[in-house]
């Protein structure tokens, strides 16, 4: 790229000195700045919208040593700040932004990330989003390790932190746009005291469609100083911008101090600097024979996937396509542009947020503008691409576009389209249901259209926004088709929409999505090629020890605010030749480095066993969390039909000769003279069977019970055996644990009522009942305690009452009838648009296995 | 363009120029704080420093490095962000670090090492 270029966007900073000036300041609170010292400034900032009030938390040394920060912290707080019977769009639903220890590090790629938690509305347990960008980084350097914020604005809100002058207020910004490409410029010229000064401002911001659907997700910002613009990340899974907005927050904005490459006052500098410098160097090397991240980032595996039949097409009925070179890497390398610095935090060298530049916008109410769109990544090509047979490289930016600027989760998005593309392929919808849109295959208009729905909050883009779980329920109660059938071939698990892998060929990649703790998604275990295509984890035990390692390391990322890509999307360049397969994955010197980073920035040596242990402590700790909102146990880890094998005849018939094949190996059975039905009830039965049995050798080796709740010893080894986590896990335990616990644990019997009294009056969940032994359970000091300590039991058993087990709240489905009523309703065929029923059921080309 | 010329061949491996740099920058003779190195080799003694190539400035994040009016490389501390990817892209590896300094440093063809080399093994050039 030309050094001198200027690059030509629409900008929409006019006027922004009287928008600011409409700005009406609610409160104020003044702290003192600071920088963080070994990584870590040992407080956080809490803030209540509802009552306008603002609190600093201290950070012990507990605190830090059983959550480690990012989402660890944010798990705890959000532990504390909700109770059981707490819904998304409860005041006390808590949006928690963690950065973590390492974060805002410059010296190695992938250092500024910061961790989103909250409780998700499309699952209803916590849900946690490692999103890139400025905020995080700059709000540690501004003096809180974590920003908590609870309560509900009256109106529309802005929350400013000024980390340089000590400042943050609530202020009402009543002109400012909601959409996030307008808002992150807006609020970042009026924020930044000049031209230089704009790197040091980001924005949080959600968007249009994050309130009418249960998608949103969260922009976070950053300003490109060779494109002079701002740029997005997302916090995309899980529906936090959908709570975002639910709090009426219109924006978060940080101003933090000049970044320099020490801010963190790291333990040791230059371990940190040389594991830095042999990443970029690796970089340098090995990135163009390796992955092309510098090119293309993620969107280098279409092909592969396409390859291996991995794909996504058509709501993942089928793996490949022919015209998957439309939107594969040959494509990217022309759209995005090259040659320029792309990381979202300083010192990414892997350099993936590429942009497509100058994009001019074909549809909705920026029709014309020409604006940087930052993307697509793999799952944007995959889910708004091919999943929805488009294979159109420009709907595929501007649909990427608007999801971002709306606040809608790209790869929810992608995945609900396709179902309800196949859905239109099969009948279950069509234009009058619809309200007149054409949502066949390879509509990208129709896509577009129906974002454009959501975000003004009509039509059938409201239905759409629900999800796949509650459009199963809408579309079977209408009676538009088979609940069963609609539940086979909705990609989603625990709510969650899931991301854009296919899973149907590796059983350990079906686990790695839904035996998850937040739904499934690729964050925790990306095993298809180590299982599928190597078949290096042949074994239920392979698979399991597989499906314990790599989500517990790769929580890792989440705890200290780092990014997952530059582990393994680059390798040294001996890797594969100086390691044993299976330790090659775990890309053993890229581990090291983690090692030297931590330690380096913390000064607290930690060894490679360590950073499992780290992680299962949170892991464990969130897994019961889904058990104390009403999921966590083994239902609950269930697949969807179509993430195991071919639900329909046309699947199966596409790739007969695999399927035959699998017969007479897995099954040894002869298919010759069997039905395509027959043979599919054959394909599922085994295919049913063989998850159950790799959900038993997972759950043992997690330390879980046959339902997948974590054993009491399992709690212990990991020290979150506190009392508010075992009250949680003992209805479930075994008798011998239970007499355990009644050995270990004193819980009084008049405290227990409070504590349901407490429950049922809605009061803060601040105050703990269940005692513990004082000398041998792990104490968390910081702020409200968790726990509140007991006298060692003196006598066995004897003040012990048996926890009694919570009453769950329904964790159904919950689509109420009025509102399914009235969002149909809402629907409203536009006459011109109409099209005939006969169209939509026309048969779909398939494409063939090549 | 100026930059440093270097003859490997007239190398004695007295180092001064290592010495000299250190000091005039750093204020202290440490050749890890030298932005030229001398290094032995089976065949004799081999110089690294920067050439001027400018290949690290597309790669700075900040627009920290530069080309001067004589057309040599120069990083600004001021908008550096210490993040090194210049030191891992460089294609020579000759741009430096040290646990003591929170930025790179290189050379900025000043000319004092090749004043100091007796064996006249280093000379300010135009290319």
């Amino acid at each position: 790229m030309d050094e001198n270029k200027v690059f030509e966007y629409t900008r929409y900073t006019e006027g922004i000195e009287t928008m600011k000036a409409a700005h009406k300041v609610l409160a104020e609170y003044a702290f003192t700045p600071s920088l963080p010292q070994k990584g870590y400034n040992n407080r956080s900032l809490h803030i209540d919208l509802g009552t306008l009030k603002f609190t600093e938390k201290k950070i012990g040394e507990d605190m830090k040593k059983t959550f480690t920060g990012g989402r660890g912290f944010g798990l705890k707080y959000l532990w504390d700040a909700i109770k059981p019977t707490t819904r998304w769009n409860d005041p006390e639903n808590d949006i928690i932004i963690s950065p973590g220890p390492i974060c805002g590090i410059t010296q190695y790629p992938g250092a500024g990330k910061s961790l989103v938690v909250a409780l998700s509305p499309i699952t209803n347990i916590p849900i946690d989003s490692n999103v890139g960008a400025y905020f995080g980084p700059l709000l540690k350097f501004s003096g809180f390790d974590a920003l908590e914020i609870q309560g509900k604005a009256k109106a529309d809100v802005i929350v400013v932190i000024d980390g340089v002058k000590g400042k943050v207020t609530i202020e009402t910004a009543p002109q400012e746009s909601l959409d996030s490409h307008v808002a992150a410029e807006q609020f970042t010229h009026q924020y930044a005291t000049d031209e230089a000064d704009l790197r040091n401002v980001s924005v949080v911001s959600a968007g249009a469609a994050a309130a009418h659907s249960l998608i949103g997700c969260l922009n976070f910002s950053y300003y490109d100083v060779r494109r002079k613009v701002t740029r997005l990340k997302q916090a995309g899974r899980g529906g936090i911008g959908t709570v975002f907005r639910d709090k009426k927050i219109k924006a978060l904005v940080v101003h933090g101090p000049q970044v320099k490459g020490d801010m963190n006052h790291p333990a040791d500098l230059g371990r940190i600097q040389r594991a830095g410098v042999k990443l970029h160097k690796e970089m340098h090397d090995f990135d163009d024979k390796m992955c092309t991240m510098r090119k293309v980032g993620t969107t280098n595996i279409v092909s592969v996937m396409d390859a291996y039949d991995l794909l996504p097409v058509m709501n993942f009925q089928y793996g490949s396509h022919p015209d998957t070179k439309n939107i594969d890497k040959t494509m990217w390398v022309q759209q995005f542009t090259q040659g320029i610095p792309d990381g979202c935090w300083y010192g990414c060298s892997m350099a993936c947020a590429h942009g497509v530049d100058e994009f001019a916008l074909r549809t909705g109410p920026y029709k014309g503008h020409k604006v940087i769109v930052d993307g697509p990544e793999y799952e944007t090509a995959a889910g708004c691409g091919s999943n929805c047979g488009i294979f159109d490289p420009l709907w595929v930016i501007e649909c990427n576009f608007y999801c971002d600027t709306y606040g809608i989760d790209t790869i929810s998005f992608g995945t609900i389209t396709g179902f309800i593309m196949e859905c239109w392929q099969r009948g279950i919808l069509n234009a009058e249901r619809t309200g007149g849109l054409d949502m066949s295959w390879g509509k990208g208009e129709s896509q577009l259209e129906l974002m454009h729905q959501m975000a003004r909050g009509e039509g059938f883009g409201l239905i759409a926004g629900q999800g796949v779980q509650r459009m199963k329920k809408i579309f079977s109660d209408q009676g538009w088709g088979d609940y069963a059938f609609l539940n086979d071939i909705g990609l989603e698990g625990k709510g969650l929409e899931q991301s854009e892998y296919m899973s149907k060929e590796s059983l350990a990649q079906q686990g790695g999505y839904y035996l998850t703790n937040k739904g499934p998604q690729h964050d925790e275990a990306w095993v298809i090629f180590m299982d599928m295509v190597n078949n290096q984890i042949p074994t239920f035990e392979d698979k399991a020890e597989a499906l314990y390692y790599f989500p517990m390391f790769r929580t890792w990322f989440g705890l200290n605010g780092l990014c997952k890509l530059p582990w393994n999307d680059i390798e040294p360049g001996d890797n594969r030749t100086k390691n044993a397969p299976m330790d090659a994955a775990k890309v053993p010197e890229h581990v090291q480095n983690y090692v030297d980073l931590f330690s380096g920035v913390t000064g607290r040596e930690i060894t490679k066993e360590e950073i499992i242990k780290m992680s299962e402590r949170v892991y464990q700790f969130q897994r019961v969390f889904d058990l104390r909102m009403g999921k966590g146990t083994r239902k609950y880890d269930q697949p969807p039909y179509r993430a195991m094998g071919p639900v329909t005849k046309e699947e199966y018939e596409s790739r007969q000769e695999r399927y035959d094949k699998q017969l007479m190996d897995w099954m040894q059975i002869d298919p010759a003279g069997k039905s395509t039905e027959e043979k599919m009830a054959l394909h599922r039965k085994y295919r049913e069977d063989r998850y159950q049995k790799l959900v038993d050798a997972v759950y043992r080796r997690r330390g879980w019970t046959s339902n997948g709740i974590p054993t009491l010893e399992t709690l212990k080894r990991n020290g979150i055996d506190f009392p508010e986590v075992v009250a949680t896990v003992l209805p479930h335990l075994s008798e011998s644990e239970v007499r355990e616990v009644r050995a270990a644990y004193t819980v009084d019997k008049k405290e227990i009522k409070n504590k349901i009294s407490k429950t049922k009056d809605k009061k803060p969940a601040s105050k703990k009942t269940v005692k513990q032994d004082k000398k041998n359970k792990p104490k968390i000091k910081d702020k409200k305690p968790a726990v509140k300590k007991a006298k060692p039991t003196p006598k066995k058993g004897k003040t012990i009452k048996k926890i009694p087990a919570k009453k769950k709240p329904a964790k159904k489905v919950i689509v109420k009838k009025k509102t399914v009523q009235k969002l149909v309703k809402k629907i409203k065929p536009k006459a011109k648009r109409t099209v005939k029923k006969a169209a939509a059921k026309k048969p779909v080309k398939k494409p063939k296995k090549k | 363009m100026k930059y440093l010329k270097t003859n490997p061949s007239l190398c004695k491996g007295i180092k001064a120029c290592e010495k000299t740099c250190s000091k005039a920058f750093f204020k202290v003779e440490d050749p890890e704080k030298s932005a030229i190195r001398v290094k032995q080799t089976d065949s004799g003694f081999e110089i690294n420093v920067c050439n001027q190539c400018g290949e690290c400035i597309p790669i700075c994040p900040v627009k920290a490095l530069s080309r001067n009016k004589q057309g040599v490389v120069m990083l600004d501390k001021k908008l550096c962000v210490g993040c090194l990817m210049c030191v891992g892209y460089c294609p020579t590896l000759s741009m430096r670090t040290h646990p003591d300094l929170r930025e790179p440093f290189k050379c900025v063809a000043c000319g004092i090492c090749a004043r100091a080399c007796p064996e006249k093994a280093l000379e300010i050039a135009e290319k």
